[in-house]
C-alpha cells in the first residue's frame, strides 16, 4: 500500500528566484492550493537582498497539464516580479544522486 | 530529498553555464525501404522516415519544458544510403533524387539535420558507393538539411587510399558548388576511420547496420559546466583537477541519460546510446578551448596542449560512463574550430596550427574538424591531410575525422562565416608541399599489426 502511494506522487521542483518582496510566498501558495497542488516541502533564504525558494510538490492532485502549470507559474512571477521555474524532480535526483 | 543548493546548482549549470541536452538524435533503418525502382524507394522511404519522425520534435520540446533543460537538435540518421540505393541508382542524378527526399522529409518533420547520406569503404567500393560519393557535391549544394559522410578506413580493414583521392576531389567541387555561401556544403561532410554506427552528432551520423530498426540517441554538451568547476580548483594538483572533471561529466551525463530514456518512452523507440562528448559552440563560455586554459594554458595550442586533451578526454570518459548504461557514439572532446570561440581566438593569436591540431586528435575524438582552408589546397593536399588524419585512427584504433572546408576564392587571413552552431571561422594556412606521388598511387594501405604496441 505505502509503495503504491509512493508512486502516485508526482514530484515536481518549484524555484522562485527574485528582489526580495512582500507576499511571495502567499501568492505562489494560493496558485497552487487553487489548483490542488499539494506542497512537501519549502526551503527559503534571502542572498543579498535576493529571495531564493524552493519547493517540493506533489502534482498527483490536479488535473492541469504539466506545460499550463509552467506557464502559469511563469506569469504570476513575472507580475510579482521574480522568476519562477517548474522542473519535475527527477533532473535533480539524477544529477545529484548515484 | 533534494535540497535548495543542489537545485542551484543545477539551474545556474542550465542559465549561466550553457548546459544544455545537445541533440536527440533517432536512427532509422532504412533496410526495407530497398526496392530497384527509384521513384518507389523515394516513396518509401519518405513514408518510413515521416511515421518514424513525426513527433520527435514535439516530444523533444515536451522534455525540454518538463526538465527545464534546453534541448537544442532534434535530428535523425538513416542507414548508409548507398546500401539502400544500390539496387535502383544507377546515376548520380538517381542518388541526388533519395537526398532530395531525405531533405523533404527533414524539413516536414521539423528536424535541422538528416546524417546517412553515406557510404562505408574502409576496403573497397562497390559500383553503388562510387555513384552515391561522385554524387556528394551535386546532392550537398542541391539540399539543406542533408548531411553526407564516408568511411575510408578501420583498424580492422587498413585505409582505403582510392577512395581518399576520390575525396580530395570531392570536397573541393563540392567547395566550389557551394561557393557563393562560403562553401558551406564541406561544413555538411565529413570523412571518417573507425565510423561508429550510433554517432548521435553530424554531420556523421548514420545508422548502422548492427542496429536494431530504430533507436535514440542521445548526445550531452557541457564545456561551460566544466570550465566553471574547474575554477574552483584553481592551482590544484592533477589529482583534484582529473576528480573535478570526473564529477562535473557525471552529473552533466546524468542529464543526458534522463532525457533520452524520457524520449525513449514517449516515442516507444529503444533507447541506445548516450554520446558523452564535450561539444562545444560558438556561444561565449562554451568552449573546450576554454577549459584547455583554465587547466593552465594560455592558449590552445601552447605547449601541453596535447597532454591537457588527453586528460581531460579521459577524465569526461571516466565520468560518464558511471553516469549511463550504455554509452557510445563518438565520446570525446570535440575540438571544432569554426564552433568554437577559444579555438578561433587561439587561431587568431597565433597559438594554433593545423599541425597541432593534428597531433591534438590523436588523443581525442574526432578530428581535424570544421576547419576552414584556402580555397586553392589541391585535391591532393586534401586527400593527403586526410590520409594522415586515418592514419592516426587506424594505429590507435579510434574514430578520426576530417571536416576541412577549402573556402572557394578565399586565402589566408580572410574569415568565413557559416552561421548558428557551425559558426565562423579564419582561414588557416596549410602545409605547400606536395603529396601527389603519394596520392596518386592507389590501393590501399594494410591495416596494422595487432601485436608489438609501442
Amino acid at each position: 500500500m505505502g509503495a503504491e502511494t509512493e508512486c502516485q506522487v508526482k514530484k515536481t521542483i518549484i524555484t522562485v528566484v527574485g528582489k526580495d518582496t512582500v507576499g511571495i510566498i502567499a501568492r505562489v501558495c494560493t496558485y497552487l492550493a487553487e489548483n490542488g497542488i499539494n506542497i512537501l516541502d519549502i526551503s527559503q533564504t534571502i542572498v543579498q537582498e535576493y529571495f531564493n525558494m524552493m519547493m517540493i510538490v506533489d502534482t498527483s492532485g490536479t488535473k492541469k497539464q504539466f506545460g499550463d502549470m509552467a506557464d502559469e507559474l511563469a506569469a504570476l512571477g513575472e507580475e510579482i516580479g521574480v522568476v519562477i521555474k517548474c522542473q519535475k524532480e527527477e533532473i535533480f535526483d539524477k544529477m545529484h544522486r548515484i | 530529498m533534494i535540497n535548495l543548493f543542489e537545485v542551484a546548482e543545477t539551474n545556474k549549470m542550465i542559465e549561466e553555464e550553457n548546459l544544455d541536452v545537445r541533440t536527440i538524435t533517432l536512427g532509422i533503418s532504412l533496410l526495407d525501404c530497398i526496392c530497384d525502382d527509384v521513384r518507389r524507394l523515394n516513396e518509401k522511404i519518405y513514408g518510413k522516415i515521416y511515421e518514424a519522425a513525426k513527433d520527435l520534435v514535439k516530444t523533444g520540446d515536451e522534455i525540454a519544458r518538463e526538465f527545464g533543460i534546453p534541448i537544442v537538435n532534434k535530428r535523425i540518421s538513416v542507414t548508409p544510403a548507398a546500401l539502400i540505393g544500390a539496387a535502383a541508382c544507377r546515376t548520380e542524378e538517381d542518388f541526388v533524387s533519395v537526398a532530395v527526399t531525405l531533405d523533404r522529409v527533414a524539413k516536414d518533420v521539423g528536424v535541422n539535420f538528416i546524417g546517412g547520406y553515406s557510404a562505408l569503404v574502409s576496403k573497397g567500393m562497390s559500383a553503388a558507393d562510387e555513384l552515391l560519393i561522385r554524387s556528394i557535391p551535386l546532392a550537398l549544394s542541391g539540399t539543406e538539411r542533408v548531411c553526407s559522410s564516408v568511411n575510408l578506413g578501420s583498424t580492422r580493414t587498413g585505409i582505403n587510399m582510392d577512395a581518399v583521392k576520390l575525396m580530395g576531389g570531392i570536397i573541393k567541387e563540392t567547395a566550389e558548388r557551394t561557393r557563393e555561401q562560403d562553401s558551406l556544403g564541406c561544413a555538411k561532410l565529413v570523412v571518417f576511420c573507425n565510423a561508429p554506427d550510433d554517432n548521435p552528432f553530424m554531420a556523421g551520423a548514420f545508422h548502422g547496420v548492427t542496429e536494431s530498426d530504430r533507436v535514440i540517441n542521445v548526445g550531452v554538451s557541457g564545456p561551460g559546466v566544466v570550465k566553471t568547476a574547474l575554477e574552483q580548483v584553481r592551482g590544484e594538483n592533477f589529482e583534484v583537477l582529473c576528480e573535478t572533471i570526473k564529477k562535473t561529466a557525471f552529473k552533466v551525463t546524468r542529464v543526458g541519460q534522463l532525457v533520452a530514456k524520457e524520449a525513449s518512452r514517449l516515442l516507444g523507440v529503444p533507447f541506445g546510446i548516450v554520446d558523452l562528448s564535450l561539444a562545444p559552440t560558438p556561444a561565449v563560455g562554451d568552449s573546450v578551448a576554454d577549459i584547455l586554459c583554465e587547466i593552465g594554458l594560455e592558449r590552445a595550442g601552447a605547449p601541453g596542449t596535447t597532454a591537457a586533451l588527453a586528460l581531460l578526454n579521459d577524465q569526461v570518459k571516466k565520468g560518464g560512463v558511471m553516469a549511463s548504461s550504455y554509452v557510445g557514439g563518438l565520446s570525446g572532446a570535440f575540438i571544432p574550430v569554426s564552433e568554437d570561440q577559444g579555438m578561433i581566438d587561439a587561431v587568431k593569436a597565433g597559438a594554433l596550427t593545423l599541425e597541432k591540431l593534428e597531433a591534438m586528435t590523436s588523443v581525442c575524438s574526432v578530428g581535424l574538424d570544421m576547419i576552414a582552408v584556402p580555397g586553392d589546397t589541391t585535391a591532393s593536399t586534401l586527400s593527403g591531410i586526410i590520409a594522415d588524419e586515418m592514419a592516426i585512427g587506424m594505429v590507435n584504433q579510434k574514430t578520426t575525422a576530417v571536416r576541412l572546408i577549402p573556402v572557394a576564392g578565399k586565402g589566408v587571413g580572410e574569415t568565413v562565416e557559416f552561421g548558428g552552431l557551425l559558426g565562423y571561422a579564419p582561414i588557416m594556412p596549410v602545409n605547400r608541399f606536395s603529396c601527389d606521388a603519394f596520392i596518386d598511387r592507389g590501393g590501399r594501405i594494410p591495416a596494422p599489426i595487432h601485436s608489438f604496441k609501442n
